[in-house]
């Protein structure tokens, strides 16, 4: 190692960096340091003319390696990684100084003292990269097909998305239809369009799209591999139902005796043992549901086998796993609804006039449990009087600390069903802030309040129950009068908050994806990354990521569709030089790094008689996890190797 | 050819590497046969100017034991340097500090407060404590100093070769009279133990890596087949250079890491803490609070103890600095 020439190039940043440490000085004293050929200094070395002089120098003082101080590495590391490569260098023997995020902008009011703490900082990164190694991205092929998981809105437009651009789609929904929430909604907000109505056709598109290949009543059980080569195996769950015989025709379930509460409708309507969650469902196909089946149950029955024309009943069915290969994952499983039952102090589960907002989309729905008459529960009459209460189990610290951006405008729009249904009816709206920020939605909540809704700026603190006409009397805080008051209604209805789904750690371990403090899945940069995840290949659509209504949804499902496009037309991927790697001959088969790697990026393998860890190279992100756990270092981390960081810790400590 | 002219001596520690010299048993009478052993104070009666008086690299051999505590140890590390062909540092306290290391924790004042003062078996009226210098009825009266830090061998003289193990294991050191006899002398500098871990040449069954609570030996009962750390309790050989033919292992006791670092680990207790750190609570990490993280890590009872019982000295950061 004793041909180093290094350059060290000291960035004023404009004033950023230059305003608070002395960059001149910062090059004199680095000018000094062994191996160090020159040091400069200048205004914006990511400039064109800033890059032309590295390389002007790289080729002229036959400079083999390259330290630029100036910001952090995430942005412009790329830039000057480049810069050298067209200058005929490696481009892993760039070092960065960040004398900018970790320097000058938090010593600002001490200019020495920030001086100094430069001279550190780039004498490290010329320390540290005596030992910087030449290294080789790497290239991969990718299977041009995406895998997307949750056949909701955001999954539909995913999938046609992809489809549409000539990739091949695998679509798998856990339940026995595609549809998801959006399914399930009256009409939508703010333009009041039949939800289903623009719902189905897009269902429908997805079964005959001839690169769209669904599998319903599905579930993915473990995914392997990495970006453009993902392996997913998937257990479709028996339907009892040949579904390449079933016509949906719909005579089974007219002649299955059995009723049971029906999930679609959350219970408030039945549906039979043999049934389609409801009668737009795609596939078409009809689902034996073994719990409540008397034939499984009791071994009696097989009503429907006996009816069906087509000969599709098939009581043998067994789980069947299928293989898929993809280079492309979008995640679109949507959320769960918060449980208002854990807010005991709204009575929801005990007094039956208290409903929550997705039971009332079903109760106004046309095809719904009332045929869309919204009538009480508890004695089936038309109400006179009905309350909106908001941020159930969301903006508190109690439940969630998030805002879950629906329920404002959800409740605007129910709010104006019951004023079109019961004009006299009285409604009310109690809220602490109403966010209407999207499109027409402002608008919306104007012609609401128009209609004569009572808005009451205050959360509810518990609601009551009349035993005798089951009334309910609202006790709350009008914080804009500033008194405690009491009123009676008819009906209650809970803005629900919305939350991860709850198999979102299955999903989470299958993939090892990252979730945030709210538990849904985290984005790989809030701003500039929104839909990719910490997984290169695989991304974000919907409400997976946080919550969402049906434009946001779909727009992120669009977004997501369209960053997995990118490796998927690309026909390759290159993937990061920074890698671990294994002195098989130092391992000794400990097995801790494989347990300590996210990436499942560490197998075992026998070596000449003894277990030995090996890197998957496709695999590893580089994070150094396995190096610096490994006990007896045979793990090395390119690039950060134990013997560049401890150079760079005594450069650091040196003066 | 002439006997090899070989050498014993006994710095800070407690002996047992010298009682590990007479375990070969028969096979020194092997080792007298090539070799005169010319200088051994725990059996020979030998004074300073005899040692003095010898001519430089007269010697072939000299084993030297213990960690540098005082002066006097210096002084016999640097005079022996001088009269020795070749150094060996032999037996953990050289090679790493070793327990005697561990008072680097402490400095000489509350050593001294602790040893000639508090300790409840101590009678020391007076409260008299050593000084390198006192006056006495017979006259001046000295004694080495005693210094504030421990050192290794090689941290006060150069040092050919290294035989870790507290104490060394018989196999290796009658491997190691072999071969000096047979002349076939290994690579300066090197350490004459296996170059793996222990890991490597154990047999027990080792299985993923995911500890959830670290345990200590009375809080469970020990699967003799089944890996330590796979049981929860610490053991020091994935950081620990194999080469004792494991007898603690065999007695179902964990490994403490006496034999010392692996190449390329130069500190064994960072290493293992990298490791045991890694690995420890892992499952559902994420939703752990750092309270029961704290937890966690307190589990382990006198981690320095722990992951440097022999090392202390040599390691990144080899002493309390306040």
């Amino acid at each position: 190692m004793a041909d180093e020439r290094i350059g060290v190039y000291i960035c004023h940043c404009g004033t950023n960096i230059a305003g608070t440490v002395d960059v001149e000085k910062v090059a004199q004293r680095i000018a000094g340091l062994p191996n160090v050929v020159l040091a400069k200094d200048y205004k914006y070395m990511c400039s064109e003319p800033g890059q032309a002089m590295i390389k002007q120098d790289i080729r002229d003082r036959k400079l083999n390696r390259v330290i630029v101080a100036s910001c952090s590495p995430r942005m412009h590391e790329p830039t000057f990684r480049k810069a050298a490569q067209e200058a005929g260098l490696n481009p892993y023997l760039v070092e960065m100084a960040n004398i900018r995020e970790q320097c000058s902008w938090v010593h600002m009011k001490e200019p020495e003292k920030a001086t100094v703490k430069a001279i550190a900082l780039v004498a490290a990164a010329v320390a540290k990269s005596v030992f910087d190694e030449p290294l080789q991205m790497r290239e991969v092929p990718v299977t041009p097909a995406a895998l997307v998981i949750g056949g909701g809105i955001a999954g539909i437009q995913s999938s046609l998305d992809l489809a549409d651009q000539g990739f091949k789609v695998h679509l798998v929904e856990k339940t026995p239809s595609i549809g998801g929430h959006m399914a399930q909604l009256d009409k939508t907000f703010p333009t009041l369009d039949c939800s289903a109505c623009i719902l189905t056709p897009k269902m429908v598109d997805i079964s005959r799209h001839p690169n769209i290949s669904l599998l319903a009543y599905s579930e993915v059980k473990a995914i392997d591999g990495y970006i453009g080569n993902f392996k997913a195996r998937v257990l479709k769950k028996p339907r009892y139902v040949d579904e390449s015989k079933c016509t949906g025709c719909g005579l089974c379930a007219e002649k299955c005796p059995v009723n049971v509460p029906s999930e679609f409708d959350l219970g408030l309507g039945t549906r039979k043992a043999i049934y389609v969650p409801f009668p737009q469902a795609v596939p078409l196909r009809y689902t034996i549901d073994r719990e409540n089946c008397l034939y499984f149950k009791k071994n009696i029955c097989r009503a429907c086998e006996k009816f069906c024309t087509s000969g599709a009943i098939d009581f043998g069915q067994l789980p069947a796993e299928v293989e898929l290969e993809v280079g492309a994952i979008i995640i679109a499983t949507g959320y769960d609804l918060y449980d208002a039952g854990h807010k005991a102090e709204y009575g929801y589960g005990i007094y039956r006039n208290v409903i929550n907002g997705l039971e009332f989309e079903r109760l106004v729905n046309a095809s719904g449990p009332t045929s869309g008459k919204v009538l009480r529960p508890s004695d089936g009459k038309a109400p006179r009087s009905v309350a909106f209460v908001q941020c159930v189990g969301s903006r508190d610290k109690n439940a969630n600390l998030y805002c879950s951006r629906v329920c404002c405008m959800a409740s605007l729009k129910q709010a104006h069903q019951i004023k079109e249904k019961f004009p006299g009816a009285e409604v009310s709206i109690f809220y602490i802030d109403m966010r209407c920020f999207g499109k027409g939605y402002e608008e919306f909540y104007e012609r609401v309040q128009q209609e004569g809704v009572r808005f009451i700026r205050g959360r509810v603190g518990e609601i009551l129950e009349n035993p005798d006409d089951k009334n309910l009397v609202l006790r709350f805080e009008d914080t804009l009068l500033g008194e405690v008051a009491e009123r009676e209604f008819d009906l209650a209805v809970l803005a629900t908050g919305v939350i991860p789904r709850a198999d979102t750690s299955e999903l989470q371990s299958i993939l090892k994806l990252s979730r945030g403090p709210d538990g849904f899945f985290l984005e790989a940069h809030p701003k500039l990354r929104p839909v990719e995840t910490n997984i290169d290949g695989v991304f974000l659509g919907g409400a997976a990521q946080g919550p969402k209504d049906i434009p946001d949804a779909v727009a992120q499902a669009g977004a997501a569709a369209s960053r997995a496009a990118v490796p998927l037309s690309m026909g390759k991927v290159e993937l990061e030089g920074i890698i671990a790697s294994v002195d098989e001959d130092l391992c000794s088969g400990c097995r801790i790094c494989e347990s300590v790697c996210e990436y499942g990026a560490i197998k075992m393998k026998e070596k000449s008689g003894k277990q030995v860890s090996s890197v998957i190279e496709v695999l590893c992100k580089g994070c150094g996890v396995c190096g610096s756990a490994c006990p007896t270092k045979s793990i090395k981390m390119c690039h950060f190797t134990d013997d560049a960081i401890l150079a760079q810790v005594k450069a650091v400590l040196r003066d | 050819m002439s006997k090899l002219k070989i050498g014993f001596y006994w710095a800070s520690t407690c002996g047992g590497c010298e009682v590990a010299v007479l375990d070969v048993n028969e096979k020194i009478l092997d080792t007298l046969k090539v070799a005169d052993i010319v200088f051994w104070p725990v059996v020979m009666d030998i004074k300073y100017k005899d040692i003095k008086a010898m001519g430089d690299k007269s010697v072939d051999i000299c084993f030297f034991n213990g960690s540098i505590r005082n002066g006097e140890n210096e002084l016999l590390a640097k005079l022996l340097r001088k009269k020795s062909r070749i150094l060996i540092s032999f037996g953990s306290c050289a090679c790493g500090g070793g327990v005697p290391g561990l008072a680097n924790l402490h400095n000489r004042r509350t050593v001294f407060e602790k040893v000639y003062r508090e300790s409840v078996s101590t009678k020391n009226l007076p409260g008299v404590i050593p000084r390198t210098c006192s006056e006495a009825k017979e006259g001046e009266l000295t004694l080495p100093e005693f210094y504030d830090t421990v050192k290794t061998l090689d941290q006060v003289v150069n040092v050919d070769f290294y035989l870790p193990g507290c104490p060394p294991p018989v196999d290796l050191i009658a491997k190691v009279l072999q071969s000096f006899s047979s002349g076939t002398n290994p690579k300066k500098g090197s350490v004459l133990a296996p170059e793996i871990s222990l890991c490597e040449s154990c047999k027990r069954e080792k299985g993923n890596k995911k500890i959830a609570k670290v345990k200590r030996f009375h809080e469970t009962a020990l699967d003799p087949k089944k890996c330590f750390l796979d049981q929860g309790i610490i053991c020091m050989g994935p950081a620990t250079r194999s080469g004792c033919g494991e007898p603690c292992l065999d007695a179902n006791m964990p490994c403490t890491g006496c034999m010392g670092p692996i190449p390329g680990a130069s500190d064994q207790g960072a290493a293992m803490i990298g490791a045991l750190s890694s690995i420890l609570g892992i499952e559902n990490e994420k939703e752990k609070s750092e309270n029961d993280m704290d937890q966690l890590v307190g589990e382990i009872k006198d981690p320095v103890g722990t992951f440097y019982k022999y090392t202390l000295p040599s390691s990144i950061i080899n002493r309390r600095v306040k």
